[in-house]
């Protein structure tokens, strides 16, 4: 497989491009989206299935579930995660619920792109990592890429899936560069990667926490521990089975996420494995997570509550010490 | 059977003895439809759950609206949505089958009264919170003017619905867009249990709802809508205008809902059933109703058409006694059909790659 380096975001783009080239359903709107005549999209597609939007979150979101249940695929570029509180009940409660209200007779394949989790000093509005409210909301399905090349293939699947699908994008992830496979590239839903294998114990991670867990690994091997890195890539549908199957080779499971702890993917596995998982378990469960606070604006503060690799490795240690005391 | 040169002259607008007629039939059949859902509660109770909302009065609206469609066009409603299926000549069996939760239904028992579609139809379906179904209507009309095909969207919603943000976002884009979708504002008098006038500022200042037109430089007309061929104009026009590419209209049709808002609110144990209407149990205004009950649109409609003759007393009679056998067909299978097994919950919940 040929492949090139380019970066987070241009490979996000670069999805949608070669998706809007194979299938001319596919349409992209927002309120960042074309708008001038050179703009590259609108140059290649046109100005019909490229638009612009006013400052209207509802009903953008509402239009591509409207464009959709009449046989589009619009993709909404939403900015940042945010704005979609704006706009929830489109999120959560219209295109998601027809397929299923319908008994199946229609279909709302959309995709809501949007950015988060950009604690770079943006405060306590447009920093959150949100995704807990959305994981768990039946027929949405939600994506957290955390390679160029995984947010090129789940992009790629979220246009040609055929239910409403958010697409997270990590702000602090942006601009880093690693290689992406050439032409055609369809990261499956669903389906966890291990980053890198391990014996001793189980890490999970998302989106930004990703390469921060698996920094912890590799500082953790050169004191003889070997830490599993597992990104599961989708958080719904969640593949709890990777991590199940991970837990019952290591004994152990460290869980880093950048959310809130009780609006967490964390907080959700960590509830599998301890019902499914429970006689693999050589040590409790341990969580790395957003402290539960809004993100302060000075760096300090916005620094104390986020989850790090020293956390990570302090976490690790703390689980592979542990001997029948509190963690 | 009309004759211009009598004094009973009737202007059908060129439909034809056979349309009017037909325009009627789908009024009453939609009523007796309507009554039937009603008569449920009391006739067989527990076999309607959680809530419905009937279109009774607002026949001659939805009937004269859908008139103005060719196949191809598609609309978006609201939770009173059973009347729109009807006109467009949906299965009442399988309506009532989904509205008493039966496998047979229109959705298979996943739906219920609130949320009916009938894609194949134009029917694309409802939203159940108030106004969100709009922008769906705007959408859809996006995807009609990018397939360039000329197809036309009808979005209904009520007057309760043009104070949500979401009528405000979709009428600005899709007059900038010049989308062929037409609104049609049915204006019932009351949001629930509030009347217009204390939510709504046009209303306050005594002027029509269509005034909200103005603001997205959209033509905005009201309309008497218990006279099925006035709306049956309204929508024609608008329709005309929005295949032409010229963009959206915003209809208010005046209707007067005959019934409560909606069946009775209780936890399950306590049976439901169809409250008095709220002009008489908040408001009091009992001559009010009394005047809306003359004004019944389907009774008046039968009169014009038998006064124009169009229809006879005879075909009308038939009309009805067709329109209670159907019913009485849809409510006998719905109660005898199957419910869904309890694990179908399950599906649904993704669509699935077609195979």
């Amino acid at each position: 497989m040929s492949t090139h380096e380019t970066t987070y975001i241009g490979a996000v783009m670069e999805a949608i491009d070669l998706e809007m080239a194979r299938d001319e359903r596919v349409l992209l709107l927002g309120q960042s989206v074309g708008g001038r005549p050179d703009d590259p999209f609108v140059q290649r597609y046109g100005e019909n299935r490229v638009r612009v939007t006013p400052i209207s979150e509802t009903a953008e979101i509402g239009m591509a579930v409207g464009a959709a249940l009449a046989g589009m695929r619009p993709v909404v570029d939403a900015t940042m995660a945010e704005f979609l509180l704006v706009a929830m009940d489109q999120v959560v409660n219209e295109g998601n619920r027809f397929h299923h209200m319908s008994g199946g007779r229609v279909r709302v394949p959309m995709v809501l792109k949007a950015g988060y989790g950009f604690t770079a000093g943006w405060a306590g509005q447009h920093t959150g990592s949100i995704y807990g409210m959305f994981m768990g909301v039946p027929g949405l399905k939600v994506a957290l890429p955390s390679t160029p090349a995984d947010a090129k293939g789940l992009m790629a699947s979220a246009i040609r899936d055929d239910n409403p699908v958010l697409f997270l994008h990590h702000y602090l992830l942006t601009l880093d560069r690693g290689e992406v496979p050439d032409g055609e590239h369809l990261v499956p839903f669903g389906q966890a990667v291990i980053r890198r294998p391990g014996a001793d114990v189980t890490l999970v991670a998302t989106g930004w926490t990703v390469p921060m867990a698996l920094a912890a690994a590799a500082t953790l091997a050169a004191d003889g521990i070997e830490a599993e890195v597992i990104d599961p890539r989708t958080i719904a549908p969640l593949d709890t089975a990777t991590v199940l199957a991970s837990v019952r080779r290591t004994g152990r499971l460290v869980l880093v996420d950048q959310a809130t702890r009780h609006a967490s993917v964390s907080a959700v596995l960590a509830a599998e494995v301890a019902e499914a998982g429970f006689d693999a378990l050589r040590a409790p469960i341990v969580q790395v997570t957003g402290l539960d606070a809004g993100i302060a604006y000075s760096r300090p503060m916005e620094e104390h509550v986020l989850p790090d690799e020293a956390k990570v490795v302090a976490a690790v240690r703390r689980v592979v010490e542990y001997s029948g005391t509190r963690v | 059977m009309t004759d211009p040169a009598t004094d009973t002259a009737f202007d059908g607008r060129g439909l034809g003895t056979e349309r009017l007629v037909e325009l009627y039939r789908q009024m009453v059949r939609i009523r007796e439809f309507e009554e039937r859902v009603k008569r449920t509660f009391a006739e067989h109770p527990g076999v309607i759950r959680g809530h419905t909302h009937l279109a009774d009065g607002a026949e001659a609206s939805i009937v004269g609206s859908v008139a103005a469609l060719r196949p191809g066009d598609q609309l978006t409603a609201t939770y009173r949505c059973h009347g729109y299926p009807i006109a467009l000549g949906s299965d009442t069996a399988a309506m009532m089958a989904e509205i008493y939760g039966r496998a047979t239904g229109t959705c298979g028992g996943y739906g219920g009264s609130m949320h009916l579609c009938d894609p194949e139809r134009g029917f694309l379906g409802t939203s159940g919170i108030v106004g969100q179904g709009i922008p769906h209507a705007t959408g859809a009309a996006w995807a009609a003017q990018i397939r360039g095909d000329r197809d036309v969207v009808l979005g209904f919603f009520g007057d309760g619905a043009s104070k949500q943000g979401a009528f405000h976002e979709s009428l600005n884009i899709a007059a900038l867009w010049k989308l062929p979708v037409v609104y049609v504002l049915e204006n019932n008098s009351f949001s629930a249990g509030v009347r217009t006038e204390q939510e709504d500022a046009n209303a306050a200042a005594g002027e029509p709802l269509a005034t909200k037109a103005r603001a997205y430089s959209m033509p905005g007309v009201t309309v008497d809508g218990g006279d099925p061929l006035a709306v049956y104009d309204a929508l024609s026009a608008a329709v005309a205008r929005a295949r032409a590419g010229e963009g959206p209209t915003l209809v208010e049709s005046r209707v007067y809902r005959l019934s409560a808002h909606g069946n009775s609110i209780a936890p399950p144990g306590v049976p439901l059933h169809y409250p008095e209407h709220e002009a008489i149990s908040r408001f009091g205004a009992v001559e009010e109703y009394e005047a809306a009950k003359r004004g019944d649109p389907v009774p008046r409609f039968r009169a014009a058409l038998v006064a124009g003759g169009v229809l006879s007393d005879a075909l009308a009679r038939s009309i009805l006694a067709d329109a209670a056998e159907e019913m009485q067909h849809a409510v006998d299978t719905a109660l005898a059909a199957p419910f869904p097994e309890p694990a179908a919950a399950l599906e649904h919940v993704y669509a699935e790659a077609p195979a």
